[in-house]
């Protein structure tokens, strides 16, 4: 009986009031490429979005690695099942701003009535995924920046004083420190880097202000070619390869996998990898101390540049209703509050995204305590970007990577000098921009 | 031998339909089947090697035969096809030698037959990603056993990570490890349905067991062989995917880069839809060719009966 007029009650209040209140909430599809440790964050994140509120329901899906999602949203495009947001890696930011698929996300949020204060964003990380006229087309989301781990115990048996957080050594300094590690016996091998695309050629040059490619890394136009064979990115890579003659360099190979277990292993004394590498190495090192620093940068460069970042992005996708992509802005809204950044920061390594939540995390002495993950921050925050240094806007950039990826290669086992390797590699990328061009004009 | 056939053949009984329609419906699931599945995609990816196309399907631009232009001009493309063609070589050869080497040895009279032939058979049970992270952990330059071991002892500097070479010999060795085991199940069915009595009479005519082998033996393997050589060449093309992907990703300097592989790379990685067709296309051709001239050469030399 009792059930009866509840339910009852219930019908009743529902015809009396507006039909937003007990209308189903809206369902919000969200792709993403989060899994294991970073997916149970991911869930949480959404679950208190959900609990925030009852208009919109937020659905995570995990729909496995960066290729995978990027593949199974393009799928889903074309079968016009797409869902509202999908997780997409750097190196597609142009693929996505082509598309035509994109509702861009400045447009999002004004439209959904958020006046957002861009500037209060790290610029560094905003900027990669701004358009030329500086309108932001995707909302970050884990973004990271390469750093230089060191072997503090081998530096302290050779007598090298540790390195500063914030101010970066010379590639030179780098040079004379392995130098004196291999050369009395503490370390097997100097340098180790991973994914040396993105850090030896990508972030060098930006750090040195040098564009990577013409029409400013290629935000500017499609009609972008390679600039990567210049002088200061082929002396560089001399400088490695004379390196790798006296062991001051060691290849471990084209990801993160080698060059880490080298370094873990301690046949390398420096080790130059994302900011993720943090988390890795808390959990894997046992045996010594170690340490992070900003990459090393040329003696010519008095002020250098920010690096620039990696990870991936937040696209908004065509096809869906005002009500749901109110939704989606109020979910974008509810991720970069400061909970929500800081909570991402602390639990993944990534970067906290405004400079409120990393401010805030700052006053609650979270960086005194916690000194290696300001590096990146700091290092990223350290210039305003410029044209140059903002990031890159290239198509077919997977391609690219490989390419850049297999010319190095020829360069390390002795095939080709780096000069030839790096004309190669502009050669051969800009093959593939000119298709990527003639594919959208 | 002739006229036996002939009249085996005659013995045949023939049935016929007495309905016209009859069989015809009765193929139709498998001509469904093989129309939706295969030719359909395979027309499909034909179509889509002749335009340029943004991923959403947005838009399409036809070009004709640009797509394989920038294939075949581009000298890294040859290298692929030369290094696949290389690389399926090596595996079909190391694969069906050691299958035939052990399978001979495992049809001898043993102790727990039963249980060598099961553990024979396992490797085959693994897929290639799983085979190739074995052998990464058995060869990783960096935390491979293996791998110190022969560098620490031999001095040896054994790198699959940074030379070619090495990286090919790395992969030979994933992939031809587990379809070793597929040819063995095959040799050893081939050697149990040869007759002991013709290698009995010819051991009592005083042959020697290796001559045995190759004049009596081998001859009757030759439909084994030869369908093993199809179905190995087949799988180093397409299946040996997983090993190089979770072994060298194609590197070092692209030298393990077999043609499945880029059209991984650049169709589902790199979203170049049309080139990744046309390389398709390019990799169907061959493969069809290939098994062409295997039936058209090889085949005539096969014995198929007793």
């Amino acid at each position: 009986m009792k059930l009866k007029h509840l339910v009852v009650i219930a019908v009743g209040i529902c015809l009396a009031l507006p039909a937003a209140v007990c209308a189903e909430p809206v369902t919000i599809n969200w792709w993403h490429a989060m899994r294991s440790a970073r997916g149970k964050v991911v869930d949480t994140m959404i679950k208190s979005f959900n609990d925030s509120q009852s208009e919109y329901v937020v659905v995570g899906t995990n729909k496995g690695n960066y290729d995978e999602v990027m593949n199974a949203g393009v799928a889903a495009f074309r079968a016009k099942k797409q869902p509202h947001i999908l997780q997409v890696f750097e190196v597609g930011t142009q693929t996505m701003m082509q598309s035509g698929a994109i509702y861009p996300v400045h447009e999002l949020m004004l439209k959904a009535g958020y006046d957002i204060d861009w500037s209060n964003y790290l610029q560094a990380v905003l900027s990669y995924y701004m358009d030329a006229d500086g309108n932001l087309m995707s909302m970050p989301f884990n973004s990271s920046t390469p750093i230089m781990y060191y072997n503090v115990s081998m530096f302290e048996k050779a007598g090298i004083e540790p390195l500063s957080k914030t101010e970066a050594i010379t590639w030179d300094k780098l040079g004379e420190i392995t130098k004196k590690l291999v050369d009395a016996g503490i370390a097997p091998a100097g340098m180790v880097t991973a994914w040396q695309s993105w850090t030896q050629i990508e972030n060098y040059s930006a750090i040195h202000n040098t564009p990577f490619a013409s029409k400013a890394n290629g935000y500017e136009g499609l009609d972008t070619e390679l600039m990567i064979n210049n002088p200061l990115v082929i002396s560089h890579i001399e400088r490695l390869k004379t390196w790798t003659e006296d062991k001051r360099f060691m290849y471990g190979g084209q990801k993160y996998q080698g060059p880490k277990a080298e370094f873990i292993a301690q046949n390398a004394a420096v080790y130059i990898d994302s900011v993720s590498g943090i988390a890795k190495l808390k959990k894997a090192v046992k045996d010594f101390k170690w340490d992070a620093a900003p990459l090393p940068v040329e003696a010519s460069m008095k002020k250098p540049q920010n690096s620039i970042i990696g990870g991936a992005s937040l696209w908004i996708l065509n096809g869906h209703s005002e009500k749901e992509y109110k939704g989606v802005a109020a979910f974008l809204k509810f991720l970069s509050s400061n909970e929500m950044q800081s909570y991402w920061h602390k639990e993944t390594g990534y970067f906290p995204i405004t400079m409120n939540a990393y401010n805030d995390l700052k006053a609650k002495g979270y960086f005194k305590e916690n000194p290696l993950q300001a590096v990146g921050i700091d290092q990223l925050n350290r210039a305003v970007p410029t044209k140059i240094s903002r990031g890159l806007r290239l198509g077919y950039f997977v391609q690219i990577r490989n390419i850049i990826n297999e010319e190095l290669e020829l360069v390390w086992n002795g095939k080709k000098t780096p000069k030839e390797a790096l004309d190669n590699a502009v050669k051969r990328s800009n093959v593939q921009l000119r298709t990527f061009e003639k594919t959208y004009k | 031998m002739e006229e036996a056939s002939v009249y085996i053949h005659s013995m045949i009984k023939r049935s016929t339909f007495k309905s016209g329609y009859l069989p015809y419906l009765l193929i139709l699931p498998q001509i469904l089947v093989t129309l939706t599945f295969f030719y359909w995609p395979a027309l499909q990816g034909l179509s889509q090697s002749f335009f340029l196309s943004d991923p959403f399907g947005r838009s399409s631009k036809f070009v004709w035969f640009y797509n394989y232009i920038e294939l075949f001009t581009d000298p890294l493309y040859l290298k692929s096809i030369v290094t696949t063609i290389t690389f399926s070589i090596a595996v079909a050869t190391v694969s069906i030698t050691l299958g035939l080497f052990i399978a001979t040895m495992a049809n001898r009279a043993l102790r727990a037959t039963a249980l060598v032939r099961t553990l024979l058979i396992w490797p085959y049970a693994v897929a290639p990603a799983i085979s190739g992270i074995l052998w990464l952990f058995l060869l990783h330059p960096s935390y491979g056993i293996v791998a110190l071991t022969i560098n620490n002892w031999f001095g040896t500097e054994w790198n699959p990570v940074l030379y070619g070479k090495d990286a090919m010999i790395m992969i030979t060795m994933a992939s031809s490890w587990k379809q070793i085991s597929y040819n063995f199940v095959f040799f050893m069915a081939g050697l149990q349905a040869i007759p002991r009595s013709l290698i009995e009479a010819a051991a009592i005519d005083g042959a020697s067991p290796f001559k045995r082998f190759w004049a009596i033996t081998f001859p009757l393997l030759t439909p084994t062989f030869f369908f093993l050589s199809v179905m190995n060449i087949i799988y180093s093309f397409f299946e040996t995917f997983g090993v190089i992907h979770t072994v060298t990703q194609g590197g070092p300097g692209g030298s393990t880069n077999i043609l499945v592989y880029k059209v991984y790379q650049d169709g589902f990685v790199g979203l170049n839809l049309g080139s990744s067709a046309a390389q398709s296309v390019v990799l169907m051709s061959l493969i069809i060719l290939i098994t062409f001239l295997q039936f058209r050469y090889v085949e005539k030399k096969v014995q198929y009966t007793g």
